[in-house]
């Protein structure tokens, strides 16, 4: 039986009423300027900092900082956390090998300072590195320093990270954190898979990029892929996966909406369940959903883009 | 001393076991529900403290049990003897006052723990939609009936036994 978390699954469910509803996303896209959207999201409670950039980094914090309030052990979220790690990985291990300087590319919400990995990797000592993570940092600064090749660098780091993901996911208790890595490293997969389709990458490519997933056969996804476009329709309509493919004919941002999309109806059960750590996961992709949102509507007003090209961009909403 | 005298001296401790497991029982099933529905109060009083009122009704309702489960166990003990005057029953008796005592300790156990989960529902109703009260104050309610249920049964039962000829 998973563990119980009454008290943060009441106070998630009672801080549901704070997120930002589609009614909230219409209302700052019929500001008629850049500060106008800015000034109502003021309105609605994103009010520290002064650009439009320090909001965002706020809200993340904030975040964070209340899944440290409401989660004694951190580590049930690690999952969340692993993204933001293996990007730092990234940047740590180019910037040691090519001696640049890359803090600004660090992101927050990792479990593991990216000063402390910058420092495994230049003195070759990883004791003080997870061992998830140990590994295929170490392989990785060897790739690099052998080929010389950023991109086959990161596509061993992304593979490590989805690995990590669903090892996670099978880890954790919660229905909802196992779902979400399949679904997260099936996205991923067939993510991967659309482009080396588009930009025609040998089997070679698939091979090292793919990780495994339960919910996708890696061989016939490998196979479909191959066979071009049509091969992967034809194998993804045969799978759970049968309603992305109008999103991934119609490109990258029809797809990532389909993928935001598909998780947002994947949490939306949790808003009746008031026992376990499901509402708040579903809280915090909750929150990165609209924080993404947020972001879409600043850019494209600062950039003067139509309204209705954005409306079509928004995902479904958690409330 | 004869088998049955033997068996006579077992009537008094009998009866008290019947006791302990009415208040034992009930009281463990209280501590846990009223433990779990404030654990889930206190999350709603964290976001919105003006809802104390209302959550701390629907934080006691697992909490009636423990109190059954005491009266049971006041009236048996009273009843034999244990309290005052003669405590002086025959193993007959004595198994009657257990087998009345049994209903109010094995429900109120059971139904305490259920009425919890259904009272940290509620609480996470009222702090997702705090107009929905009524309802949802109705509804841990509904798993009160079985405990009264058992609170009538073993009362009744504790009550009369005294009143048999055995």
């Amino acid at each position: 039986m998973p563990e119980l978390y009454p008290y943060a699954a009441a106070r998630i469910h009672a801080r549901e009423l704070s997120l930002l509803s589609r009614q909230n996303l219409d209302q700052l896209l019929a500001a008629k300027t850049y500060d106008e959207c800015l000034h109502s999201l003021r309105g609605l409670g994103w009010d520290e900092g002064d650009t439009a950039e320090e909001i965002l980094a706020a809200e993340t914090q904030k975040t964070w900082q209340l899944m440290g309030e409401l989660l004694p052990q951190p580590e049930v979220f690690q999952l969340f956390r692993l993204p933001a790690d293996f990007n730092n990985a990234k940047a740590a291990v180019k910037s040691v090998v090519t001696n640049v300087q890359v803090d600004r590319v660090f992101l927050p919400g990792g479990s593991i300072q990216p000063e402390s990995m910058a420092k495994a990797l230049k003195d070759n000592d990883f004791s003080a590195i997870p061992a998830w993570m140990a590994k295929p940092l170490q392989e990785a600064q060897q790739l690099l320093l052998q080929t010389r090749d950023g991109q086959l660098c990161d596509v061993l780091l992304d593979k490590a990270a989805l690995d990590a993901m669903m090892q996670e996911g099978k880890k954790s208790e919660c229905a909802l954190l196992k779902e979400y890595a399949q679904l997260f490293v099936a996205v991923a997969d067939l993510k991967i898979a659309q482009r080396a389709i588009l930009t025609g990458r040998p089997a070679s490519f698939l091979k090292e990029a793919l990780a495994e997933c339960d919910t996708l056969s890696l061989s016939r996804l490998e196979a479909a892929a191959l066979e071009g476009m049509d091969g992967l329709e034809s194998y993804l309509s045969l799978t759970d996966y049968a309603d992305a493919i109008p999103a991934l004919k119609a490109g990258a941002s029809a797809f990532d909406k389909w993928r935001d999309d598909r998780i947002m109806a994947l949490i939306q059960g949790e808003k009746a369940n008031p026992f376990t750590l499901g509402p708040v996961a579903a809280y915090y992709l909750a929150r990165q959903n609209e924080i993404a949102m947020v972001r879409i509507i600043l850019s494209a007003k600062r950039n003067g883009l139509d309204v209705e090209d954005v409306q079509e961009r928004l995902r479904v909403m958690y409330v | 001393m004869t088998f049955t005298d033997l068996l006579n001296t077992l009537g008094v401790p009998m009866a008290l076991l019947g006791a302990v497991l009415a208040a034992l029982m009930a009281g463990i099933g209280s501590a846990i529900g009223v433990g779990m529905a404030g654990e889930a109060a206190a999350g709603a009083l964290t976001e919105d403290p003006s809802k104390f009122g209302k959550v701390l009704i629907l934080q006691l309702l697992p909490g009636t049990q423990g109190i059954y489960g005491l009266l049971i166990a006041f009236l048996t003990l009273s009843n034999i003897g244990i309290l005052g005057g003669s405590a002086d029953i025959s193993f007959a008796k004595g198994m009657l006052y257990f087998f009345a005592c049994v209903p109010m300790g094995f429900v109120g156990l059971w139904s305490a723990k259920r009425q919890a989960r259904a009272s940290v529902a509620s609480i996470n109703l009222i702090s997702r939609k705090p107009d929905q009260f009524g309802k949802s104050i109705i509804l841990p309610a509904m798993v009160e009936t079985y405990a009264v249920l058992a609170l009538l049964v073993s009362l009744l039962a504790v009550a009369n036994i005294g009143k048999l000829p055995l």
